[in-house]
């Protein structure tokens, strides 16, 4: 008995404690929602980055809390109500499938602001939607991945089969296919966002096919610390954050998501009332968009192509899904000269043509 | 050949694959015989990771790295059994609170571990063997803890089947007060189990950080803990049936990578799904009660001993 009285005791002093910190309400309190931790070196370390520059930016005036882990679903739903009992004024939700779960909750709090990373669900008034152009970082990629294959097999790592995805995987291979027009594309879902060991174990399958040059879509460096096992026979990318410590081989180049400028923007924007509720999509040329640097294991020409391909989408003077391109089926879908619409992207269902293989249901 | 896969290099990295799972589902199995269910696999699993990448890497040898491991999935289970043998707390909510406290601490602890690489763990060196066909790659050309954890499943199997260790373990997992009137030290031979089962999940967790990912980042074990205890369940409580449920489990997932990548046509979903099919299915066997199968769980699996009772 007594020791259940002293746990008891325990466990209302701690919840005391998390709920005393929320009661500062003259503090603009912002709040994030992580898929994964944020030690995992990517997509959820960045997303923390831009967390703690918000922090930087606004100093005492702003609280921010954050929650790890927290799976997509009936869990999501329930941390986001807490968050919103506890204080919330501005929180984000850092990954797609916390889409129904951001906009149910959003119509229970009408006064706490939602925005929700990658997703297209806005069904009411306070829920806004942050999307980055990473599909502009996918044509570099793609471009170097061509120009480095030796086996003329490339490979890319898919999480889940979203149009995110999709997109990413239909621009590294149209960029590959540019400069190599022999190049063919191994796609690996592994249905997950973040599982080392089987990120690892998707890598070492494409490896064993023949494949040499990595995308991955994942969230962990698993797939880098593979290639890096082949002895300088595999390159790949970081993704979402720099890797830099798999300089200059086997990461060549990486896409760093910069979160930062839009989460300071958009809590500066709470705080002096300015607020509304938007549907953001930025690149290259916004800066949300990072080209990490290309390493020395890319010969000078290679490396000076894939630049001025990164300069030229962020000039806005190129677009990497311009016409003519057809859909796997052989059907039509840009014409000449013609760029893809937002709408086309955001709900891309299909491979271009020349990708083998079926996007699972 | 077989649709582009080569069988050799797939069961080569479904052995490696299953190494993490099999470790931990073999400890895991040696205490739930002892009649203690410890849910906090996970937790030990990813506190081993650690505790071996961080000794790997502060001493650049990755077999202190291993005991490291081991070691702190040990310690970490010292824990579980102090609250669950001395303070007669419940087994099930320790071992969840044990998993939740390992993902916790093991994060805290690697804080300035992320992006290290580990030294290099290689393989054991067999000369000509490695270079035969097929068996060269399948059987003779993995690092040292393939083999160990092999041979870990035979020293269970033979411990508990032929020991007379191994028949009071059983006896205190089948009937704590009959032990206890025999004049065995129920409590203490339980915290040796449950320091077994530790050390065991935290080699497992080792194997993930140092061999197989090699690097450390949080959340790394990502489940298996918990397939490691579905495994114990799967083989009814039989080490050799643990070895083929890790084999399955593991293999699985290798198979279904392998076949996108070879581009084979095959929906990966029922792939992925088998695995957990066939442990529903073996425990609606096991639950359906004439089978022998549904003697086989100890009879105190889960239940606190005092002394005093």
């Amino acid at each position: 008995m007594k020791r259940r009285h002293l746990l008891a005791t325990a466990a209302l002093g701690l919840s005391m404690a998390f709920g005393g910190a929320a009661m500062a309400q003259d503090k603009t309190k912002a709040c994030f929602v992580y898929v994964g931790p944020i030690g995992d070196g990517g997509w959820t370390y960045q997303h923390h980055q831009g967390a703690l520059d918000v922090q930087k930016a606004f100093g005492d005036k702003v609280e921010i809390a954050w929650q790890e882990n927290v799976p997509e679903g009936a869990d999501a739903e329930r941390v986001l109500t807490q968050m919103a009992l506890g204080g919330c004024n501005i929180i984000f939700t850092t990954s797609f499938g916390y889409m129904d779960a951001t906009n149910a909750v959003a119509a229970k709090f009408p006064n706490v602001k939602f925005e929700h990373a990658t997703g297209f669900k806005r069904e009411h008034p306070n829920v806004s939607t942050y999307n980055a152009r990473f599909y502009e970082g996918r044509a570099v990629q793609g471009t170097i991945a061509g120009r480095m294959t030796k086996s003329n097999k490339i490979g890319y790592i898919g999480s889940f089969p979203i149009p995110e995805v999709v997109m990413g995987i239909n621009s590294y291979y149209l960029h590959a296919k540019k400069v190599n027009p022999n190049v063919e594309l191994t796609v690996v879902w592994a249905f997950t966002w973040f599982d080392p060991a089987k990120e690892a174990d998707a890598a070492k399958a494409m490896i064993e096919q023949g494949v040499d040059v990595i995308a991955s879509h994942t969230d962990s460096t698993a797939p880098l610390a593979e290639a890096a096992k082949a002895g300088g026979k595999v390159i790949g990318f970081g993704q979402a954050s720099d890797m830099s410590e798999y300089k200059p081989s086997p990461r060549v180049s990486s896409i760093i998501d910069n979160w930062g400028p839009y989460y300071v923007k958009r809590v500066g924007a709470l705080m002096d009332g300015s607020y509304q509720q938007a549907d953001a999509w930025e690149g290259i040329a916004g800066g949300e968009v990072l080209i990490g640097d290309i390493t020395e294991a890319v010969p000078a020409e290679v490396k000076a192509e894939a630049e001025k391909l990164r300069d030229d989408i962020a000039a806005g003077t190129y677009h990497p899904f311009t016409g003519p391109i057809k859909k796997q089926d052989g059907s039509d879908w840009l014409a000449e000269g013609a760029t893809a619409p937002d709408g086309d992207l955001l709900g891309m269902n299909f491979y271009v043509e020349g990708i083998t293989g079926d996007i699972p249901k | 050949m077989f649709g582009g896969i080569d069988p050799a290099l797939l069961i080569a990295s479904l052995m490696v694959a299953s190494v993490p799972i099999l470790l931990a589902a073999v400890g895991e199995l040696v205490v739930e015989k002892a009649g203690v269910l410890n849910l906090g696999v996970e937790g030990m699993m990813i506190m081993g990771a650690i505790c071996g990448f961080i000794t790997a890497v502060e001493t650049g040898s990755p077999t202190l790295g291993f005991l490291g491991g081991a070691a702190g999935g040990a310690a970490l289970s010292l824990l579980f059994a102090a609250l669950t043998q001395v303070m007669q707390a419940n087994q099930v909510a320790s071992g969840l609170a044990l998993t939740l406290f390992g993902l916790g601490l093991s994060s805290l602890l690697g804080q300035n571990y992320v992006g290290i690489k580990p030294p290099h763990t290689g393989a054991v060196p067999f000369g000509p063997l490695a270079d035969i066909p097929f068996l060269g790659r399948v059987v003779f050309g993995h690092d040292p803890f393939v083999y160990l954890s092999i041979i870990a499943v035979a020293a269970v199997w033979a411990f508990l089947k032929f020991s007379r260790g191994g028949l009071i373990l059983r006896a205190v997992g089948e009937s704590h007060d009959a032990a206890h009137a025999l004049g065995y030290k129920v409590v203490r031979i339980r915290m040796l189990a449950i320091m077994f089962g530790g050390a065991m999940a935290g080699l497992g967790g080792a194997y993930l950080s140092l061999v197989r990912v090699p690097q450390w980042v949080d959340g790394i074990t990502a489940g298996a803990g918990w397939i490691a205890l579905a495994i114990v369940v799967f083989a009814s409580w039989k080490p050799w049936r643990a070895l083929l449920g890790a084999w399955l489990f593991g293999g699985i997932t290798v198979l279904q990578l392998n076949l996108q990548a070879a581009q084979v046509g095959i929906p990966v979903e029922y792939l992925s799904m088998s695995p957990y099919l066939i442990t529903i299915l073996v425990l609606v066997l096991m639950s359906s009660g004439r089978g022998k199968a549904a003697l086989n769980a100890p009879a105190c699996l889960g239940q606190n001993f005092h002394a005093a009772r």
